[in-house]
């Protein structure tokens, strides 16, 4: 093939590809790692490898992929978090196993993200000095305590409920992404709402279902519902998960799209309530709320994660 | 009401296919909110989507279709726990204050749900479908495990019916309104598990943990040891839901795609 040859014909659809491609180095600087020498056989590989560096910065393919490693970062925090579950003491057989079954969901979900991202994924973080659980000393026995660990893996789970709801509508464009997207947002529901039985059933609990929710449902040892009541009342560590709860940062948000707190009402442009949804009269007000889960923009919820992040900034 | 297809139903251009994306109509909304159910059901008897095969509900195409089809099952969910509340297993001794909570939250939020996908119906200028007659036959609601095995059941079969419609959706605002659903009926759905068996809020029957999903659609499959949850086609819920709808109430969900 006629490598420039290649060029120009792409210059008729991209008048700017001379000015994508590195200007201040030759190109064939590009094919680093594989010496001088080309064969023909090796040639279209490399010319693909330096077109895809050059149009990995467009927007469209790459917004999917940004929101796809940003999910796989979340599942790392939180799949590592899993994994250091051995170390926590006060927990019944029952919970223990349960937690069991969440770090082997997430195991897979790290893996299945991956595989969608192929060599576009990042490189797995470290096991060790990437993450902190207990966010820099806010929560000493985040490992060790039962109730402490708990409160975290709670604030994780809503959060990633949080993080992929508001990230579909970014990836609708490619059907098959928004469907996985979709498929992996359920699971952590199903992971919250677990874990808040487990809080609301008692850590040593052998039976976790059978707990009763009491409010005002927040605090390190509250017994919150298995949905998000209101704001929760800002949630299991008041005064640091209330972000988690609260509204996001509607700039630059999708048209349509409203990061709101979670005690919000207003749904499809409606306040809803026992006014405007008669047969529901005689409801506590609360079930408004809990009946809709909020979304949250990415860098809300990198604010948030980044607070277990040993730099602050793993998640941007 | 009259199930045989209705001629000016047929030629009429639906009103789907209008943009859908119009700001609600505040004074309509209320309109519908505040009729009883009786002048509601007889101002929507004369324009339900009959015009597939006959005695079949066509929740029609498009977005105004997907919501339409949610609206069918958040009214399939509605019926069951208000059926529920008045049974003996509910109002009898033996149910625990956590499961009654629970059943009694579920029973909230399904209300809500259906009404407010009544709402965005008209207020998005499509028609909602009518009413639907369920069939509950198949349940004991005086038994604690039929009744909580059934609403395993729908919750399940609910979340896999979102999680396999958003691809039919075209506006991110429906789209983001049924994200902002369906994680509440997986919440719902994990306790309800926990209640009929301890620790089944996840398992190789609802996620691909063990095995790879099969849906006829491919964009709902994962592979094993992935532990996305199974989603479901509509075609795929209907085949389940239509078990407990009554004839005349049954979906025809073959528009959406």
């Amino acid at each position: 093939m006629n490598f420039f040859q290649i060029i120009s014909e792409i210059e008729k659809v991209d008048p700017e590809v001379y000015d994508r491609l590195d200007s201040r180095r030759s190109v064939f600087k590009h094919m680093s790692g594989l010496g001088q020498k080309m064969t023909a056989a090796v040639l279209p590989l490399a010319v693909g490898a330096i077109f895809n560096k050059v149009y990995a910065q467009t927007p469209v393919g790459a917004g999917v992929n940004d929101v796809l490693n940003f999910a796989l970062k979340l599942e790392y925090l939180e799949s590592y978090f899993y994994n250091a579950r051995t170390t926590v003491t006060g927990l019944s057989a029952v919970n223990s196993a349960a937690l069991a079954l969440i770090a082997t969901d997430e195991a897979n979900h790290v893996t299945f993200l991956r595989g969608v991202l192929g060599t576009n994924a990042i490189t797995a973080p470290a096991t060790t000095g990437v993450f902190d659980y207990t966010a820099k000393g806010t929560f000493p026995t985040a490992l060790t305590s039962a109730a402490t660990y708990l409160a975290i893996a709670q604030s994780f789970e809503d959060t990633g409920v949080r993080a992929y709801k508001g990230a579909a509508p970014l990836v609708m464009s490619n059907k098959t992404v928004l469907t996985a997207a979709l498929n992996i947002h359920s699971v952590e529901a199903r992971h919250a709402s677990h874990i808040r039985a487990m809080r609301r059933g008692g850590v040593n609990s052998s039976n976790p279902s059978q707990g009763v929710a009491v409010a005002p449902y927040s605090g390190p040892t509250g017994a919150p519902k298995s949905w998000v009541s209101g704001t929760d009342n800002g949630g299991a560590v008041p005064g640091v998960t209330d972000a988690i709860y609260g509204a996001g940062n509607n700039t630059n948000a999708v048209s349509g799209i409203t990061y709101a707190a979670e005690d919000n009402i207003n749904q499809g442009g409606v306040a809803l309530s026992g006014t405007t949804i008669t047969a529901g009269a005689s409801f506590p007000s609360s079930a408004f709320s809990e009946a809709f889960d909020e979304g949250l923009d990415v860098g809300t919820v990198a604010k948030i994660a980044n607070l277990f992040s040993v730099s602050g900034n793993y998640f941007g | 009401m009259s199930t045989t297809p209705n001629s000016d139903l047929l030629v009429q251009e639906p009103r789907v296919e209008q943009p859908l994306y119009t700001p609600i109509k505040r004074r309509s909304f209320f309109m519908y909110a505040g009729a009883t159910a009786g002048a509601t059901a007889l101002v929507l008897a004369g324009c339900s989507k009959s015009d597939s095969s006959p005695g079949l509900v066509n929740v029609g195409s498009s977005d105004a279709g997907v919501l339409n089809y949610a609206y069918a099952l958040e009214q399939l969910e509605a019926a069951f726990y208000t059926q529920v509340r008045m049974g003996s297993y509910y109002t009898g001794s033996t149910i625990t204050t956590a499961e009654k909570n629970i059943l009694d939250d579920l029973y909230h939020h399904e209300v809500i749900h259906r009404d407010f996908f009544k709402a965005a119906i008209t207020a998005a200028n499509a028609t909602p479908i009518k009413s639907l007659t369920p069939n509950f036959s198949s349940v004991d609601f005086s038994s604690r495990t039929s009744v909580l095995g059934t609403a395993k059941a729908f919750e399940d079969l609910g979340v896999a019916a979102y999680n396999g419609a958003g691809q039919y959706i075209t506006s991110s605002t429906y789209l983001y309104i049924a994200g902002k659903i369906v994680s509440v009926e997986a919440r719902h759905a994990a306790i309800i598990r926990d209640l009929v068996s301890e620790g089944t809020f996840v398992g190789n029957d609802i996620l691909t943990i063990t095995s790879a999903s099969n849906s006829s659609v491919t964009t709902n499959n994962a592979p094993a040891n992935s532990s996305l949850e199974r989603a479901m086609s509509p075609s795929e819920v209907v085949a389940i839901a239509n078990n407990f709808l009554a004839d005349g109430s049954k979906l025809d969900v073959s528009g959406l795609r």
